[in-house]
């Protein structure tokens, strides 16, 4: 038991706490409020504290757990929204009401509720970490395996399949130092990373419904992308939507030092919504971290570590995870907070000088993987952070770190948005790292031709770019009609392709195969538009075809209509040869 | 309620004449065995005075406090700090509507004091996003611009950022003035905050309040540009403490307007900068993000209550810059933003607000089928769309003549015109209703050809189209 000697928002500094390591959780004051020990020196501990510090006072006890900060893992995570330190919010609202006051502890897992345990090891056989002793059917989508923790290892003593509390023991195993007691859950120190046998190259993409991204910008299962963009420029609704779309298994949101009301949107929406494979609640394979702008700041900086260790436990299991932050610049924020209060020497912009060593240590988290697990499962976690530049400006410090680290850059831009093309993920600045890593597999999975049509529909887009700054000299009439043939395809890419509603029932998700139908169906056009144009057609005819506002009308084809596409397709063939043909 | 509950202060408050710096607003005072941080203090002066102030640091034998009001003929020797052992609270009442407080809520009506066994502290807690409702009530404002393109909705935070010279005062009075929802007449009440304003924009509001008979249902915190800068720190945190308790106590739906958010952003700098804090941009503070979320994010609904908080900020941009850390920071926080552009106040357009860069995040839920009408979002879109095409072509034709343009890029230019003519510019007093200003909106786009209304779904256009008689 220590005492506290100083009391400066959210840090405190106690002394006589003897024996305290660094990074050990301590209750602080009278009311027990958690916080994290971030420095020691001779005789005084530094503590972060997860709570607002109003009312405390030097001379206040302070009290050492011994343990550093962990998440419960087991099932009846998914469907759960927590704050950062994973305290239910649901529990908290049931408990406290609509305001959060301090000092409040409630267990991450409902302890009351009846699992039904299927034992799948038999008692006698010799388990290593991440064996699955047996399964719990978490959700009607997910099946939770119950593992043997990492760094545990033996014999089966007893196991049986039955009705357990996560609180009930289930068997007992028999290790080196003598028996103990098997359990539904497991703890896990957010801080350190889940261990795993080996990490895997990226080859299959995470297919998320958003044109823009699967054509363009693919980001791979187990990769690594940032978001930046100015506010107002759709970071929450990509991320919303990915998280939506995403075919990963398990969805772990983080929304890490945002608005309240963004939070009720997901809460409210998610239970909605279906998945598009099983038709079941998207909610029923998600888990939300709610640390809004407004809770303390410390409990911010451990939401996103919360996040990425719950996504490592469903990856351990064998689950595809994304995994979405928003906003990281909030969690760097918090870093920079802490920092200030602890009179450290600033680095960049006042951010502390371990900024890129951390927000580098995030990510490298992500990855596909062979799990720890005897027969070598894999799985993967995918990382998505959205990143909030002042004033939009990407040179800032929290965007070059995540840049020199993420391997996808979804660069949002503000006259996009402006103009209300959304999601306003600028073609020309953005960039994947993961396209030659999944070539092999669109060739197989998707068509021959797709990499060549993506690669074309990139190379007209760049074009109208060069183009845009002759018309702003000499306007559009002064161009050829070929050059002008490149303007209309390429505006027909923008507007019928890239641009996608998130609020419209039908476009705010695309398969992979309406995508490769749309696509080539747009650049078959520009095609047939050239030949015409060669035989002397203009323009301007062509944009009067009846077939154009068609084209412009195939995001609205129901997925199960793709056969439609053969008929545009066909139509436009005909059409425009009629009219080069009358020319 | 939102008031948290702090642990009491052991012992009698006790006079400290211990002081041994006094720099800016702050004061060391030293030999202070445990002031709690967040503590409220009373300052006495030698010529008897008293001020306020709050524990900003706490260490065995040193408490560091900042004064909220001028530290001026404080001493050394003779002035006392004593230690109230509670953190601020605020009286609070509904005998408070139709009243005006100073910045720290006391009466600056002649009235007397709020005498009330309800006292709130005014730091609320966090309300559990749990138990958050999604706001989703149109807010009609009477303005084409806000109501169709920016929809505001009861329980967002939807600030103005406007520059120096722009008239944001006026167009916030027209927004309290004739903000109502679409079809009934609830318990409505506005809570003004002004910091650091000019006397004259204070009697500006409460004139605008006074005639059309919303002083009764208003409750004024007044801190002006002669009052003490430190009493800003607090200012808001009246306003949204009073709005609170009439909102989930009262069950009113509260209007709050808070302005101008640039002078409260600065009195944390210079409190940060006398603590010889490390700054952030600008020396501002690093927490500032952080410090304007917790005033910011106390907008909102909440499920099974009947009240609500829509909170209208006010903020001038230093330099007309969007990119200043202050409209920054808010614009991060807040569900979208209006922005005043001096470049429509020049062309003598009222209200001057540039929808290309404002924006609601709340507008989806709040419009369509069942709330505004069923074409509302296409419609929106397909101006906005054709606004920012209008107004590309519009820096063309300067550069290669209008003669260079296409016919269809005539057309946009044509409406990019009558956009902010005839949809945006509207009289101080002109009360649109919704309908009005949807309608209007298609008669902007009338001249448009069908095949370039890619924004609308085509049941839409069948229906609601507007065919320029030829």
């Amino acid at each position: 038991m220590g005492v506290i000697a100083r009391v400066s928002g959210p840090v405190v500094i106690a002394e006589g706490l003897e024996g305290a390591k660094m990074y050990d959780v301590v209750r602080v004051g009278q009311l027990g409020l958690v916080g994290e020990i971030i420095r020691l020196v001779e005789g005084a501990a530094t503590v972060q504290v997860y709570e607002d510090t109003t009312g405390v006072r030097p001379g206040d006890p302070v009290e050492n757990t011994g343990q550093a900060l962990s998440v419960e893992l087991g099932p009846g995570l998914l469907t759960s929204i927590y704050d950062g330190v994973q305290r239910p919010l649901d529990v908290l609202k049931k408990s406290l009401g609509d305001f959060i006051t301090r000092g409040f502890v409630a267990p991450p897992l409902d302890e009351k509720k009846v699992w039904e345990f299927t034992a799948t090891a038999k008692p006698g056989s010799a388990v290593t970490p991440g064996a699955i002793l047996g399964t719990v059917q978490e959700t009607p989508l997910i099946l939770h395996k119950i593992m043997v923790p990492p760094g545990v290892s033996g014999t089966v003593e007893r196991l049986a399949s039955g009705r357990y509390t996560i609180r009930d023991p289930i068997g007992t195993l028999r290790t080196a130092t003598g028996s103990q007691p098997l359990t539904l859950t497991q703890r896990w120190v957010v801080r350190i990373p889940r261990p795993v046998t080996q990490k895997l190259a990226p080859g299959i993409p995470l297919l998320t419904g958003q044109r823009v991204i699967d054509t363009f910008f693919p980001v791979a299962k187990g990769g690594t992308a940032c978001i930046p963009g100015p506010f107002g420029s759709g970071k929450t609704v990509t991320q919303q939507q990915l998280a939506k779309w995403a075919d990963s298994d398990v969805v772990v949101y983080v929304g890490c030092g945002e608005r309240g009301n963004e939070m009720t949107e997901v809460l409210a929406t998610f239970p909605n919504l279906t998945d598009p494979k099983s038709g079941r609640p998207l909610m029923e394979r998600t888990i939300l971290i709610a640390n809004t702008s407004n809770m303390p700041v410390a409990a911010r900086e451990a939401s996103v570590y919360t996040g990425i260790t719950i996504a490592e436990y469903y990856r351990d299991m064998g689950y595809d995870v994304a995994l979405m932050a928003d906003s990281t610049s909030r969690w760097a924020e918090a870093m920079r907070e802490i920092s200030g209060r602890l009179e450290e020497m600033p680095g960049e912009e006042g951010y502390p000088a371990y900024l890129g060593r951390r927000v580098a240590e995030f990510y490298e988290r992500a990855g596909r993987v062979v799990t720890l697990s005897p027969e070598g499962r894999p799985g993967s976690v995918t990382v998505v952070g959205a990143v909030s530049p002042p004033g939009g400006d990407f040179s800032e410090p929290v965007s070059q770190n995540t840049l020199r680290v993420a391997r996808v850059f979804w660069a949002l831009d503000a006259s996009l948005a402006s103009r209300r093309h959304f999601p306003s993920i600028n073609w020309l600045q953005s960039y994947s790292l993961y396209v030659g890593d999944i070539e092999p597999w669109y060739r197989e999975q998707i068509a021959k031709d797709w990499v060549g049509l993506r690669q074309k529909a990139l190379e007209v887009l760049q074009k109208e770019s060069e183009l845009q700054e002759i018309v702003q000299l000499v306007g559009v009439d002064a161009l050829p009609e070929r050059e002008k043939g490149v303007l209309d395809v390429a505006r027909m890419l923008r507007e019928d392709y890239l641009q996608q509603s998130a609020y419209d029932d039908v476009d705010t998700y695309t398969s992979i195969a309406k995508q490769y139908r749309m696509l080539r169906a747009i650049l078959a056009f520009g095609d047939r538009e050239q030949e015409a144009i060669g035989k002397g057609t203009t323009v301007a005819e062509l944009q009067k075809l009846p077939v154009r506002s068609k084209l412009s009308r195939m995001k609205w084809v129901p997925e199960k209509d793709l056969p439609q596409f053969d008929a545009i397709e066909t139509e436009m063939n005909q059409s425009v040869a009629a009219l080069a043909g009358g020319a | 309620m939102a008031g948290a509950k702090t642990p009491a202060a052991p012992g009698v408050p006790v006079d400290y004449r211990t002081i041994d710096r006094i720099s800016g607003p702050l004061l060391f005072v030293r030999e202070v065995a445990n002031a709690a941080y967040g503590e409220m203090v009373e300052i006495s002066l030698p010529d008897g005075s008293r001020r306020q102030g709050q524990v900003l640091d706490s260490r065995k034998g040193l408490a560091i406090v900042q004064v909220f009001g001028p530290t001026m003929s404080m001493n050394l020797t003779s002035t006392s700090v004593k230690f109230l052992g509670e953190v601020a609270r605020l009286p609070v009442s509904d005998e408070m509507l139709g009243r005006v407080f100073n910045g720290l809520g006391e009466p600056r009506d002649g009235g007397p004091r709020i005498l009330s066994e309800t006292q709130l502290e005014i730091v609320g807690n966090a309300m559990n996003p749990y138990s958050r409702e999604e706001p989703s009530e149109f807010i009609q404002t009477g303005l084409s611009n806000i109501d169709v393109m920016n929809t505001l909705v009861r329980g967002q935070k939807l600030p103005i950022f406007s520059g120096a010279g722009l008239p944001h005062n006026q167009l916030a009075a027209q927004i309290v003035r004739q903000a109502k929802l679409k079809d009934s007449s609830e318990n409505f009440a506005v809570v003004f905050a002004a910091m650091g304003i000019t006397s004259e924009e204070a009697n500006y509001f409460l004139r605008e309040f006074e005639s059309t008979g919303a002083l009764e249902r208003t409750v004024v915190f007044l801190n002006l540009s002669s009052d003490p800068s430190m009493e800003r720190v607090v200012t808001p945190r009246m306003a949204l403490t009073t709005a609170e308790f009439l909102a989930y106590e009262r069950d009113m739906h509260i209007l709050v307007v808070l302005t101008d958010m640039t002078n409260y952003c600065e009195a944390l700098r210079e409190i940060a900068s006398a603590r010889e804090e490390v700054p952030g941009r600008r020396g501002y503070p690093g927490y500032l993000y952080t410090d304007l979320a917790t005033l910011y994010e106390r907008a909102g609904k909440i499920h099974g209550r009947k009240g609500s908080i829509t909170q209208l900020p006010i903020l001038t941009m230093p330099a007309d810059d969007i990119t200043h850390p202050i409209p920054d920071l808010t614009g991060y926080i807040t569900e979208g933003q209006i922005v005043a552009s001096r470049d429509l106040q020049r062309r003598g357009v009222y209200p001057p607000i540039d929808v290309l860069v404002s924006l609601s995040r709340l507008m989806n839920q709040g419009i369509g089928k069942g709330r505004t009408r069923e074409d509302h979002r296409g419609l929106a879109d397909q101006l906005y769309a054709s606004y920012a095409t209008g107004k590309d072509q519009r820096a063309l034709s300067a550069i290669v003549g209008e003669e260079a343009l296409s016919a269809t890029d005539r057309i946009y230019l044509k409406i990019a015109e009558r956009f902010e003519n005839e949809f945006v510019n509207q009289r101080p007093d002109e009360d649109r209703t919704i309908e009005a200003s949807l309608d209007l909106g298609w008669d902007i786009l009338s001249d448009l050809p069908e095949s370039e209304l890619k924004r609308i779904k085509p049941e839409f256009i069948a229906k609601y189209r507007v065919k320029r008689a030829a």
